[in-house]
């Protein structure tokens, strides 16, 4: 098994992100924990499986797909998205971006160098910040004097909002809100979804060296999916079979997705050769030529 | 620019200036500030705004000021630009150009005049190409703008004002990894790149008076890397002589004494000789000629190389 970065806890404010995007024109452009994001703006399930066993083809986002792959390297995508953003207004296109990274990804040089850059160019980005309270062990407070992340965005010169990441409708209205301004031609907006990391940093990771026990149980009690839950039955939108009938219909997509994940063929190992230019050197080409005889190693 | 509306030039005082030597001079006025634009002074996101530009349907021709300082934006060259192509497994590429004024002998400022190339060499996906002539500077960087991967272009400071030659006028390309023949001889190969060459042809001048003929071929494409031209030249006069500015250890000169020891070992007559700058940063301005490589070096390790 490969190592993981889960998303529990953290559903409502890439979701509520996503859902405020129209997916034919806007980009989404995710660091590595906003599946549920990506998968609402139409990344398959299917390649989501394939990620979480080191397949490339995950990475090979579908060409009718506008987002870029995930990004190991914290904040990195954020000045690759403000270009993107910056093209799309260059090419007097309809499209806006959101940028998904964390609160650790605010002490990143390449944070700043593309807030500033995306400031100066009015370009029509969101950059949603999901603060869950950790970068591995390391808190926020730590992390920065600030009293917020989303008042970093006062230095570039455009609105910093915090909003309740819990919380999709919250969420889905400040995002929607900084879309507007963006496709407007009024330039970027930092969000600032307080949420909770309630899974590990990764599956390689062990919370209880350094997470106190109560902050835990009591974000558990703020856990997105059940505020939705409460939220849905106490209005009469569903009841509580309707809810274990979803809860079904999803076990059923899930499964069904993964049987299509295992059908795909594991990689040929020359796979990684094809991909490293337009066309191979001569050099490479005569790699691949001893790879394919001599098999790996 | 004129031929492919979607080259933009970006980068710092590459605008109303035409940079500080000057080399994007003229384009600000004659294709406006929508292409032609001066960024914010921060390498990271002048390369990684050049990925996101790319993806949206540009080809960006980014100027990292000097080669010397980008290293504050090495993650966006080096593990972002390089690997768009590889690590979207083709979805996404980069036709992206960053071209980089480097190397020293200009008396200019600490950082300003290192000679980093090897640091880029290393990077799979990268293009890294270093022209000496102003010929081959046109068609290279012509080439380089078309050409659908990233290249990092590198232009010699000493270069801009102390290299005059003619070139080719209208549309003119040099293909990317082919060396070239920069003076033919029989007796040794010198292998130099970027302002270089021009310290080893004075020293095969020199040479020659000595009665030695000096073959020297100029690399103009480091990746990628002219294997042929290296074995043909080295088989032909069986001696080799590397030229590099950088300092010795982990310099690309390593790796052109490695492939001749692939390619042509048998041809060989003599030991391989390096001639580079110690192991130390480059120095400020009144050490920098005790630096640099120059012509008495190369001479010296030409005529070694034919008494070994």
């Amino acid at each position: 098994m490969v190592t993981l970065a889960p998303g529990i806890g953290q559903e409502a404010a890439t979701v509520g992100a996503a859902m405020a995007l129209d997916a034919t024109t806007d980009w989404f452009v995710p660091q590595y924990r906003e599946l549920a994001g990506q998968l609402w703006h139409g990344y398959p399930l299917r390649l989501a499986f394939l990620w979480h066993v080191g397949h490339p083809i995950a990475f090979q986002v579908p060409g009718d797909l506008n987002m870029l792959p995930f990004q190991a390297a914290i904040a990195g995508q954020l000045p690759q998205a403000v270009g993107l953003a910056w093209g799309l207004r260059l090419k007097r296109a309809r499209g806006v971006v959101v940028a998904v990274f964390g609160d650790g990804g605010t002490s990143q040089g390449d944070f700043h160098e593309a807030a500033n850059l995306a400031g100066v160019m009015k370009a029509p980005i969101i950059f949603l910040c999901q603060n869950n309270g950790w970068a591995i062990s390391t808190t926020v407070e730590q992390q920065t004097a600030s009293e917020t992340l989303a008042q970093k965005a006062v230095a570039y010169g455009f609105p910093g909002i915090q909003c309740d990441g819990n919380d999709l409708f919250a969420v889905y209205a400040t995002v929607r809100e900084a879309v507007t301004r963006a496709r407007n031609g009024e330039g970027p907006t930092l969000v600032e979804a307080i949420t909770y990391r309630l899974g590990l940093h990764t599956t390689a990771d062990d919370p209880t060296r350094y997470e106190p026990r109560e902050m835990h149980d009591m974000w558990v009690d703020r856990d997105p999916l059940r505020r939705m839950q409460l939220h849905l039955v106490s209005r009469g939108v569903i009841d509580r079979s309707g809810l274990e009938r979803m809860e079904d219909e999803v076990k059923e997509e899930l499964r069904v997705a993964w049987d299509e994940a295992q059908k795909e063929p594991a990689p040929d190992p020359s796979y990684y050769f094809g991909h490293v230019h337009a066309s191979p050197s001569t050099r490479l080409g005569g790699q691949l030529k001893r790879f394919e005889r001599d098999g790996p190693g | 620019m004129e031929r492919d509306e979607r080259v933009v030039v970006f980068g710092e005082d590459v605008g109303v200036t035409g940079g500080v030597f000057r080399a994007t001079d003229g384009l600000f006025a004659r294709y406006g500030e929508a292409r032609v634009i001066d960024t914010p002074l921060a390498e990271g996101v002048i390369a990684g705004a050049a990925i996101g530009l790319a993806i949206a349907g540009w080809v960006p021709v980014a100027e990292i000021q000097f080669l010397g300082f980008a290293h504050n934006g090495f993650n966006q060259v080096v593990d972002q630009l390089a690997r768009v192509r590889y690590r979207s497994a083709g979805r996404f590429s980069a036709q992206v150009t960053l071209r980089a004024p480097y190397g020293g002998g200009v008396r200019a400022p600490e950082l300003h005049s290192d000679a980093f190339e090897a640091h880029f060499t290393h990077a799979p996906g990268l293009k890294v190409i270093a022209p000496s002539t102003p010929a081959d500077a046109k068609g290279l960087l012509l080439a380089s703008i078309r050409d659908p991967d990233p290249v990092l272009f590198l232009e010699p400071l000493r270069g801009y004002r102390q290299v005059k030659g003619e070139v080719p006028a209208g549309d003119y390309t040099v293909e990317l990894g082919e060396a070239s023949v920069a003076r033919e001889g029989s007796d040794v190969t010198v292998i130099a790149w970027s302002a270089a060459v021009q310290v080893a042809l004075q020293a095969a001048e020199d040479a020659q008076a000595q009665g030695i003929s000096v073959e020297v071929l100029d690399l103009r494409s480091l990746v990628p890397l002219d294997v042929k031209a290296i074995a043909a030249s080295v088989s032909k006069t069986g001696r080799a002589v590397v030229v590099q500015e950088a300092p010795l250890t982990s310099g690309f000169a390593a790796e052109v004494v490695a492939t001749i020891q692939e390619e042509a070992f048998f041809s060989l007559q003599a030991p391989i000789r390096r001639v580079a700058a110690p192991d130390v940063p480059y120095p400020v301005q009144m050490l920098e000629e005790h630096y640099v490589p120059n012509a008495e070096r190369v001479l010296e390790a030409i005529v070694a190389t034919t008494r070994d």
